[in-house]
């Protein structure tokens, strides 16, 4: 790493406040759809990474999924060359202007940061949205050189973050990738699940552009396993990537589950950012407002659709039935919302769904409290008897998570799954059957945009080395030829 | 290019046959699969049922009805024109058996719609009777294809104006008056009509698949919007169906799910037709507009 040019001693870099993003104030933000977060000026950006210490053990570069060369990013940030510094990032972070807005930095790098217990750690989530944005809205973002033909044909099946990190990674070694995706936007969560005011559409819509200009065929309203089968895949690619998500909504099995107003947060979130329905009627799909919107669950997709919900006008619940530090959600999603006017029911469990003439009137909850840890750590909810009490509302958003879609699975009988139905991969993300990896939530469960694109980058690297014949990494072969 | 529109024409009062450019989708299609349209740039995502389909020519046939916004922006598409998106095909494909003797029937679309299951269960060694049912004579249709594919059609309209009078459950007597034994059958058609059929059905203990028609939104197993009650177990429409036991279905869920958007159809319906007919410019704003 080149040397730093401010002078700064350590005792004076800890001195410098870290910076505050400035954000849309929360009761005008509460009924539009724009994005939260307004962003760094260059000006807070540069005084901002001059916080870094530049720890020799460089604790948030491993605390990052895909090992973002952070201090050095930074470093350049620090000496105004913005565009280098986000260059810099994309080497390992094909979607920085994404991850810098949806990454739960607070557990990654900023939380591995050195400064995070006493001063905060550096706001490399801001710093790293910020370079992306300079460079997306100066117009300066560059595409590559053509690398030479390779002559190897890779399918992607999925345009969510894993797919889009192994199309932008191999399309760099000269193959032709091929990306196929079942809706009609490409960019899977990224713009059907998170919403505008979170992750602004325009932005995905800029980074699958960019793999576009770079020569990745984006087959839209292709769905794998019904428009094309599988093995049509098999003959006419030399590898395929399977990163179709988690995208089997699930309900809870309880009375009252079929009434109308009773929407999966799939289909709530769906509504609301594929379809756009908080356009309705201008877009066709419509996305009533509700007069009380309940949301059960306590992750970050619940505040989404919470979030949503407020913005459309109507009072907004979170229900979930732990109490506050168990929630799933990232603070600052949790934060957003209580800023936002969300009521949050904890150690509150639904029992049954109240309807009358097939609509939803109600909900039945009981109070809960925290008993012994159960198989995930977390202490586990039991049910106060006799503490059941009615919520009036008129939408129930069941947001407790999702399972493994089995629209493509279901067509490959000999790949190996688990019992949950993810797929069984290799450390290499290498499924059962020759040509085939996968990687992201299909593999781990719903889990983060940054791991199903270090899922990705993993995947690549081993189908380069597949398509190249070279060793695996990680192998012995690999390690010996390598030293 | 796939969804350029070939032929976009009104075969009766009120049933359209929308004949689409789908190479992709024609090369994969079995009966019982549906294919789901975005008419426009705004549009919703809608559910078709596949009619009928041509790998040589790489074309998809749909028959519709205009009952709300996004068949209405169909209707107003002529040919060389595209629908924004289309995929497909979606659904399980129909369980094509011999049985013996199978009875199709179809209303209003599934006149239509009926034809590649007449069609496949005719090949499989079947004896096919085909029952089409329709409030009167001038709004039957697509005999004349299906009469290639079927041993015999029983035509059965409300008002007595052709055939048997009444509906597929005067049609069904007939046949078991004559001594006539169905071993299977299969209705398309409106959500009403599917169930009164399957109703039909019951006392004389014939196997029953009905064709769901629910709302979707993705078409994909994602949102669970198309759930249906099946035998008491929770069965999503787009990825477990569209095909199931019309014995088994609960016909009252059914029928309230499919209502549950119905003000904001009516409202977007409405909305579309005041820009349509100018009576709001077609920049318009919902606020400043309603």
């Amino acid at each position: 790493m080149s040397k730093r040019r401010d002078g700064l001693t350590a005792k004076e870099r800890m001195a410098i406040p870290r910076a505050k993003m400035p954000e849309q104030d929360a009761q005008a933000r509460a009924s539009n759809f724009e994005e939260v977060p307004l962003g760094l000026t260059p000006e807070q950006a540069m005084e901002e990474s001059k916080r870094c210490l530049e720890c020799r053990k460089q604790p948030c570069v491993h605390g990052c999924p895909v090992g973002v060369q952070i201090p050095e990013f930074l470093d350049l940030v620090g000496q105004g060359k913005f565009v280098e510094a986000a260059r810099l990032i994309k080497e390992t972070n094909i979607l920085p202007a994404v991850t810098g807005r949806v990454c739960p930095q607070e557990d990654q790098c900023e939380g591995d940061c050195t400064l995070f217990k006493k001063y905060g750690g550096v706001s490399i989530g801001a710093l790293e949205r910020f370079v992306a944005d300079y460079e997306r809205n100066n117009s300066i973002v560059e595409i590559p050189p053509k690398p030479k033909p390779s002559g190897k044909k890779v399918a992607v099946i999925g345009s969510g973050p894993s797919g889009l990190t192994v199309a932008g990674d191999l399309i760099l070694e000269g193959h032709e990738v091929t990306m196929f995706e079942a809706l009609h936007e490409a960019g899977g969560v990224l713009v059907y699940g998170i919403p505008e005011f979170r992750l602004p559409k325009e932005i995905v819509k800029a980074e699958v552009n960019y793999l576009a200009k770079q020569g990745v065929d984006i087959q839209l309203h292709k769905v794998v396993g019904m428009s094309i089968a599988m093995n049509e895949l098999l003959e006419e690619y030399d590898s395929v990537y399977i990163g179709v998500g988690a995208g089997l909504p699930t309900f809870m099995r309880i009375k009252g589950e079929e009434l109308n107003g009773v929407f999966s947060a799939n289909e709530y979130l769906t509504r609301a950012n594929l379809m756009k329905g908080y356009l309705f009627p201008e877009y066709d799909s419509p996305l009533p407002p509700g007069k009380h919107t309940c949301v059960i669950g306590g992750g970050n997709v619940a505040m989404d659709a919470a979030r949503v919900a407020r913005r459309l006008g109507g009072e907004s619940t979170i229900v979930y039935r732990r109490a506050r530090e168990q929630l799933p959600a990232r603070g600052e999603e949790v934060h957003h919302a209580e800023e936002e006017g969300i009521d949050f029911q904890l150690l509150t469990n639904p029992v049954r769904i109240i309807g009358q003439d097939g609509k939803v009137v109600g909900m039945e909850c009981i109070r809960m409290e925290l008993g012994e840890p159960d198989d995930s750590g977390r202490r586990r909810p039991i049910p106060i008897e006799g503490s059941n009490f009615e919520i009036e509302c008129d939408q129930v958003v069941i947001s407790i998570g999702a399972g493994p879609n089995p629209l493509l699975i279901q067509t490959m009988p000999d790949l190996e799954i688990n019992r949950w139905g993810y797929i069984e991969v290799d450390k290499n993300n290498r499924t059962n059957i020759e040509k085939v990896w996968a990687g992201g939530d299909i593999v781990t469960g719903a889990a983060t945009v940054i791991l199903a694109m270090g899922a990705g980058r993993i995947a690549a690297r081993s189908i380069q080395a597949y398509l190249t014949g070279q060793p695996q990494p990680g192998t012995e072969e690999q390690q010996e030829e390598a030293s | 290019m796939t969804g350029k529109i070939l032929v976009n024409e009104q075969v009766v009062p009120n049933v359209h046959r929308l004949v689409l450019d789908a190479p992709m989708i024609a090369r994969r299609a079995q009966p019982g699969q549906f294919i789901m349209i975005i008419p426009d740039a705004e549009g919703e995502r809608v559910p078709f049922t596949l009619s009928d389909w041509d790998i040589e020519a790489g074309t998809i046939t749909i028959y519709y009805q205009e009952a709300g916004v996004s068949t209405m922006k169909l209707t107003a598409l002529k040919p060389g024109e595209s629908v924004h998106v289309v995929v497909g095909p979606l659904g399980r494909p129909t369980k094509i058996e011999k049985h013996g003797t199978v009875l199709v029937g179809g209303g209003c679309y599934g006149l239509g719609a009926i034809y590649p299951l007449a069609k496949a269960f005719k090949e499989a060694g079947n004896k096919v009777i085909a029952m089409l049912e329709a409030r009167t004579t001038y709004i039957v249709y697509n005999e004349e294809r299906l009469s290639e594919v079927t041993d015999e059609i029983i035509v059965v309209t409300a008002d007595g104006s052709r055939g048997v009078r009444g509906h597929i459950k005067d049609g069904m007597k007939v046949l078991s008056d004559r001594g006539e034994k169905i071993d299977h059958s299969h209705f398309v058609g409106c959500t009403f009509m599917m169930m009164l059929s399957a109703e039909a059905t019951k006392p004389y203990g014939i196997p029953t698949i009905v064709s769901l028609n629910t709302l979707m939104v993705d078409g994909t197993g994602m949102c669970g919007v198309c759930r249906v009650l099946v035998d008491g177990n929770t069965k999503f429409a787009c990825v477990d169906g569209p095909d199931f036991d019309g014995h088994m279905v609960n016909w009252d869920m059914v029928f309230a799910r499919k209502r549950g958007y119905e003000g904001e159809e009516n409202l977007a319906y409405q909305f579309h037709k005041c820009r349509v007919d100018g009576a709001i410019s077609q920049n318009a704003k919902s606020q400043e507009a309603v």
